[in-house]
């Protein structure tokens, strides 16, 4: 059953991997080939190969700016719910809690509840409270959406972990804050950069929730949802989808090699 | 007793306390979580019993979204309409995703990583860029229209491939292609593969022993990867607004509608409420369905 069959003869579940990266990837790379076409038109036939659409995305004041507004709501939002999710995890995985089926239940529930139910649901509480719909707001929902993913991603960086080495440090006097700082965050740091790379990710595609609680500033899905209203006003939006592809590109490989360095470190450290 | 020993009695036992420690550790992220989630959904339920009244609510008890509700058909054929593309979604997803997910787990002997970073890759551009593709695949001057008529299959671009349920239904299948194969992957990965092989050693066949080992013991992942998919695609907006046309409505454009144009937010509450009950409904007649499922096959 597990024979290694040479590549040329690949079986028939190789066979079906390859269909099925084509249906997974085809549409999105339709996407990069009209950022370099000639018209404005996203439709074929194309018309030739071009880079002003690069050259109107730096010319876009109103898209960099909704650019800006989502790398700063993802940076507050990644930050804030990774600290949120870390002081959970530690809780849930360190403490025996009495109803912590409940607890996490609770706090997984935007995981599985229509995003829509829960915009109308925060914009029912803030306009009832009087609050100003703003960029805040924005942040705020995708704290509550995020969180749950940062604790699922270091629960099981922690639950990975010897107690012992914490319990070594508080034995040979370190106190509970340096404990903390010198030996818990060392070890459960890659789960805190895949953490927060996780829910910037998040934060930074989110659309249904920016899109009720927000008032005049648009995030960059905002910014993208108008402009899919508007064809002439898309060509630059792929461009910068492009972009941002690359980027992401780069800082996914970036992370990994950052992985498998902390996986180099965790083998030594066992020593 | 003095007060200040009283003092440190209270603080010892704090830390002798577990779940004192434990929960004053949580309460940050419990706070946020009663204050962001569960105040905005009692008031999305107390909303659906009010009233809208121009731009103010009359905040006294009334069945009347509820009898609105169930007395116009249009509101609970949409939910119907959405549930059944939401489940075939969950179907086409889990069914395409189930041998991929195989293939790495089994198949796949080094750099497994590798391929399930592949497998994420389309996913990091942006979800609605995601769906404006399918317009792009299936519009009148698109992928599919340009190609046929190229190998001179038709004439005319055909006009039937968008803005109906089923432009809807691949969209949506498409989008959230990796939310199902991480979860099945993940439960695949875990099986002791020593259980094949006696499986295999007691003369089952290669296909009886999947359907007997590896199935069942797939079921978390595959039940978690339904859930994944199905519940946030009942309430999808976008892509019924984008690729759905008339047709293609669903009960997020509904939803949307009674906070935007229609502005009635108590129906638009109530409606929320029905379509929560109902897609809570759906998942535990799917769980039990399952559950004996497994204990059938087991």
């Amino acid at each position: 059953m597990n024979t290694n069959r040479p590549w040329w003869r690949p079986d028939g579940f190789a066979v079906y991997a390859m269909i099925y990266l084509t249906f997974i990837y085809l549409p999105v790379l339709f996407l990069p080939l009209f950022s370099f076409n000639e018209s404005k038109y996203i439709a074929f036939p194309l018309k030739g190969f071009t880079f002003k659409w690069y050259e109107k995305m730096f010319n876009s004041p109103d898209m960099l700016e909704a650019l800006m507004n989502s790398i700063k709501v993802g940076l507050t939002v990644a930050i804030l719910s990774t600290i949120l999710g870390l002081l959970a995890a530690k809780a849930v995985t360190r403490y025996r809690l009495p109803g912590r089926g409940p607890v996490m239940g609770f706090i997984m529930v935007p995981l599985v509840i229509p995003a829509i139910i829960l915009a109308i649901s925060l914009l029912i509480l803030i306009t009832q409270l009087g609050i100003p719909l703003s960029l805040w707001t924005v942040g705020f929902s995708h704290m509550l959406l995020c969180t749950p993913f940062a604790m699922l991603v270091l629960i099981s960086r922690m639950e990975g972990f010897d107690r012992s080495l914490e319990e070594a440090a508080l034995d040979l006097g370190e106190n509970a804050w340096m404990t903390f700082w010198r030996v818990t965050f060392p070890i459960v740091l890659p789960g805190i950069v895949a953490s927060l790379l996780l829910t910037f990710t998040i934060s930074f595609d989110e659309f249904v929730l920016s899109f009720f609680l927000t008032s005049t500033d648009p995030t960059l899905p905002i910014y993208i949802w108008s402009s899919l209203r508007f064809p002439t006003k898309l060509p630059p939006v792929l461009a910068l989808g492009a972009s941002i592809f690359v980027i992401s590109f780069f800082v996914v490989a970036f992370a990994e090699w950052f992985r498998r360095r902390g996986v180099k470190t965790d083998s030594t450290s066992g020593l | 007793m003095s007060l200040q020993s009283f003092g440190s009695i209270i603080r010892r036992r704090f830390l002798e306390s577990e779940a004192l420690r434990g929960f004053s550790l949580l309460s940050p992220t419990l706070l946020a979580m009663v204050f962001g989630l569960a105040m905005p959904l009692l008031i999305l339920f107390t909303l659906s019993f009010w009233l809208q009244d121009y731009v103010d609510f009359i905040k006294t008890f009334s069945w009347k979204n509820y009898s609105d509700f169930f007395a116009k058909p249009i509101y609970g054929m949409i939910l119907i309409k959405s549930i059944k593309i939401s489940g075939l979604v969950t179907l086409a997803t889990v069914l395409l995703a189930y041998p991929m997910a195989y293939f790495i787990a089994f198949r796949v002997q080094k750099n497994k990583l590798v391929w399930l970073i592949l497998i994420t890759v389309p996913f990091w551009t942006s979800y609605l860029l995601r769906v404006f593709a399918w317009k792009v695949m299936l519009g009148y001057n698109g992928v599919v229209n340009s190609g046929l008529k190229s190998i001179g299959l038709i004439s005319e671009p055909l006009e039937f491939l968008l803005y109906n349920p089923f432009a809807v239904t691949i969209t949506l299948a498409h989008a959230w292609a990796a939310f199902a194969i991480l979860p099945i992957y993940v439960s695949l990965e875990k099986i002791d593969r020593s259980l094949l092989e006696a499986a295999r050693d007691l003369g089952e066949n290669a296909f009886m022993s999947f359907v007997r080992v590896t199935l069942p013991l797939s079921m978390p992942g595959v039940i978690a990867a339904s859930l994944l998919v199905f519940i946030p695609t009942v309430g999808d907006y976008v892509t019924p607004s984008l690729v759905g046309g008339p047709s293609g409505i669903m009960i997020g454009n509904i939803i949307q509608s009674m906070f935007g144009k229609a502005f009635n937010w108590p129906l638009g509450a109530a409606i929320s409420v029905m379509s929560m009950l109902t897609v809570t409904a759906m998942i535990c007649l799917f769980l039990w369905g399952t559950h004996r499922f497994r204990r059938r096959i087991a």
